[in-house]
C-alpha cells in the first residue's frame, strides 16, 4: 500500500472536516498550482484551541495530515498548538512516504497560520 | 462489492487463449531457439511463425518485425538508432510532440547532450498536430520525426498517412509510437509510409515485458543489448517464446473481432462520457472525434485527481488521473498541460480506459460512484469553496 492504514483512515473518514462560522483565527496554505490548499479554521477562548476544523484540496495525504493536526492541537493551548512540528504529524500517522512529506509541512503551516490570524485580530481588538 | 478493471491504457488482462498458449509453451517448447537440434529447431519454427502473424496484422514483413521487452526499449532502440544515422549524414536535428510518452521525450533529452536540437511540436487544446507545424518544422538537417499514433493520456489520434507522407516526400525518418493504437484504429506500417513502430503486447490483452520494433526494410538499426546473433543481431539474448506467442496469440484474438470489439468498446465509453459530463464544472480533454474508442479523459474543477483515485477504488473502480500526486513530481501531467490546460484544472483530471472486459451495468455504476465522490470532495475543498462563493473564477 501506498499509505498506513492510518492516514487512509484519516483520509476516509477525515476528523473535523468543514468550517467553523464563528471561528477567530483562519489559516490558508498552499496554492491551487501545485494542487494542495488546506485552511484551518480556529474557535479560541482563554487561549485555548475550543475547537478546530479544516478544508482541503489535494491528495489523500493532504486530508489525513490536515485532519490528524486538528486532533493533535484541539484542547490545547496556543502555545502548544504553536509547537506542533510536520515530524510529530507523520509520526502520528505512521509515517508518510518521501514524496508526500511536503502535505505534513502545509498541516504544521496552516495551523500557524490560522493562530498568526488568530492573534492579529485580537492585537486589533486590544 | 463491484470490482472493475477500467485502466487498460495502464495495461490490460491476459487473453484467455494467449494465457494458455503461454503456458503450453512454457511447458513444451522449451528449446532455445539457437540450437540445431530438434526442439531447438521447433521453437525456431514457432517463432518466426509469432512474427509473421504479427507483421500480417500490422502490414509488415515478417523480417521487419524485431521483438523487444516492449514499448519503452522500442521507443528507444528506434530514436537512438535515427541519432546514429544522424550523426553519420550531418543530421541533428529531431522533431517531436510536446506530448509523447516520456520514454520519447527522456531519451529525446539524452541526445541532446550529444548535440542534437529537438523542436517539439504544439498539440493545441484538442491534442493533434497541424500538418503545416510539421512541414514548417523540417530542416535540411532534420533526419528523424517521432511522433505518437495514439495518445496513452487523451486517446487523441495523430495524421499518421499524412505525416508519412510529408515526411517520405521530405526523405525525413519516421518514427511512431503505436502502443495505445494497435488492435483500436487502423494501422497499417507500409501504406501509412512508417518507418519505426513501436508496439507492446500487454496494451492487447498479451504479456507483459515482450514487445516489437518494427522496422523498414534499408533502416539501419543500433544494437543496444550485445551478446548474441538474435534478432539478426539487432538484439541479443534467448528470445522470450513463450512471451512471443502470448503477444502473436492476442493479437490474433484482437484482430479477429476488431470492428465488433471497437464498436462495442466505444459504445462503453460514450455511455460513460455521457454520465460523467452531466457533473458541473467538468471538461473532456482531448478531440471527441479522432480518438481511439477505450479512452475518456475528463477534469472536474475544485478536486484533486489522486483523491478521486483512492475513494474510487474504495469503490472498487481501477481508474488513473494526471494528478501531480499520481504522476510523482510537483507537476500534473505534461499531456493535459500541453492542451492548456492551467495546473489547478490539470490535477483534478480522470482517465478511464476501457476494453472489452467491461459491460455497460459497469458504466453506470462508473457514473454513480464518480459523481458522488466528486460532490464529496467538493464538499471539502476549500477552493471549490472560493469559486462557489465568487472568490476565484470558474476555468472549466
Amino acid at each position: 500500500m501506498l499509505y498506513s492504514e492510518k492516514v487512509m483512515d484519516h483520509f476516509r473518514n477525515p476528523r473535523n472536516m468543514g468550517e467553523i462560522k464563528d471561528a477567530n483565527g483562519i489559516g490558508e496554505v498552499g496554492n491551487a498550482k501545485c494542487g494542495d490548499i488546506m485552511r484551518m479554521y480556529l474557535k479560541i477562548e482563554d487561549d485555548i484551541i475550543q475547537d478546530v476544523s479544516f478544508e482541503t484540496f489535494g491528495c489523500g495525504s493532504a486530508v489525513a495530515t490536515s485532519s490528524i493536526a486538528t486532533e493533535m492541537i484541539k484542547g490545547k493551548t496556543v502555545d502548544e498548538a504553536l509547537e506542533l512540528t510536520n515530524k510529530a504529524v507523520v509520526a502520528q500517522l505512521d509515517g508518510l512516504p518521501a514524496n508526500k512529506i511536503h502535505c505534513s509541512v502545509l498541516a504544521e503551516q496552516a495551523v500557524k497560520a490560522a493562530i498568526k490570524d488568530y492573534r492579529e485580530k485580537s492585537d486589533k481588538e486590544k | 462489492m463491484m470490482y472493475i478493471y477500467a485502466d487498460n491504457a495502464a495495461t490490460t488482462k491476459m487473453n484467455e487463449k494467449a494465457l494458455e498458449d503461454v503456458i503450453l509453451c512454457m511447458k513444451n517448447e522449451y528449446g532455445n531457439a539457437s540450437s540445431l537440434y530438434t526442439i531447438g529447431q521447433k521453437a525456431k519454427e514457432l517463432l518466426e511463425d509469432a512474427r509473421a502473424r504479427i507483421a500480417g496484422h500490422v502490414g509488415s514483413k515478417p523480417n521487419e518485425v524485431y521483438f523487444t521487452s516492449g514499448g519503452s526499449e522500442s521507443d528507444n532502440q528506434a530514436i537512438l538508432s535515427a541519432a546514429t544515422i544522424g550523426e553519420k549524414t550531418g543530421k541533428k536535428h529531431i522533431i517531436s510532440t510536446m506530448f509523447e510518452h516520456h520514454a520519447v521525450l527522456h531519451t529525446l533529452e539524452k541526445l541532446k547532450k550529444r548535440g542534437f536540437e529537438i523542436t517539439l511540436l504544439p498539440v493545441y487544446s484538442n491534442g493533434i498536430i497541424k500538418i503545416e507545424d510539421l512541414k514548417n518544422a523540417i530542416r535540411e538537417d532534420t533526419v528523424l520525426v517521432t511522433i505518437m499514433f495514439a495518445n496513452n493520456e487523451i486517446g487523441t489520434i495523430q495524421p499518421i498517412a499524412e505525416i508519412g507522407e510529408v515526411c517520405k516526400e521530405n526523405k525525413v525518418l519516421f518514427h511512431t509510437d503505436a502502443v495505445q493504437a494497435i488492435t483500436h484504429t487502423n494501422l497499417n506500417f507500409h501504406e501509412m509510409n512508417i518507418d519505426m513502430m513501436s508496439i507492446s503486447a500487454h496494451k492487447f490483452h498479451g504479456p507483459k515485458g515482450i514487445g516489437a520494433l518494427i522496422v523498414k526494410e534499408g533502416v539501419k538499426l543500433e544494437t543496444l543489448i550485445e551478446g548474441g546473433a538474435q534478432e539478426r543481431n539487432k538484439r541479443a539474448g534467448t528470445e522470450n517464446l513463450p512471451a512471443i506467442i502470448g503477444m502473436a496469440s492476442a493479437l490474433d484474438e484482437a484482430m479477429k473481432n476488431y470492428n465488433e470489439n471497437n464498436e462495442y468498446i466505444k459504445s462503453l465509453r460514450d455511455k460513460v462520457q455521457e454520465n460523467l459530463s452531466k457533473i458541473s464544472h467538468s471538461k473532456i480533454n482531448g478531440d471527441i472525434e479522432n480518438r481511439i474508442p477505450g479512452t475518456l479523459n475528463i477534469c472536474f474543477e475544485g478536486i484533486e485527481g489522486e483523491a478521486l483515485l483512492l475513494l474510487l477504488d474504495d469503490k472498487g473502480i481501477s481508474a488513473s488521473s494526471g494528478s501531480a500526486c499520481t504522476s510523482g513530481s510537483l507537476d500534473p501531467s505534461h499531456v493535459l498541460l500541453a492542451l492548456g490546460l492551467p495546473h489547478e484544472v490539470a490535477h483534478g483530471s480522470l482517465r478511464l480506459s476501457l476494453s472489452v472486459e467491461n459491460t455497460m451495468e459497469e458504466m453506470e455504476y462508473i457514473g454513480e460512484a464518480v459523481a458522488d465522490v466528486v460532490s464529496y470532495l467538493r464538499n471539502m475543498s476549500p477552493v471549490w469553496k472560493d469559486l462557489q462563493e465568487g472568490k476565484r473564477n470558474y476555468v472549466i
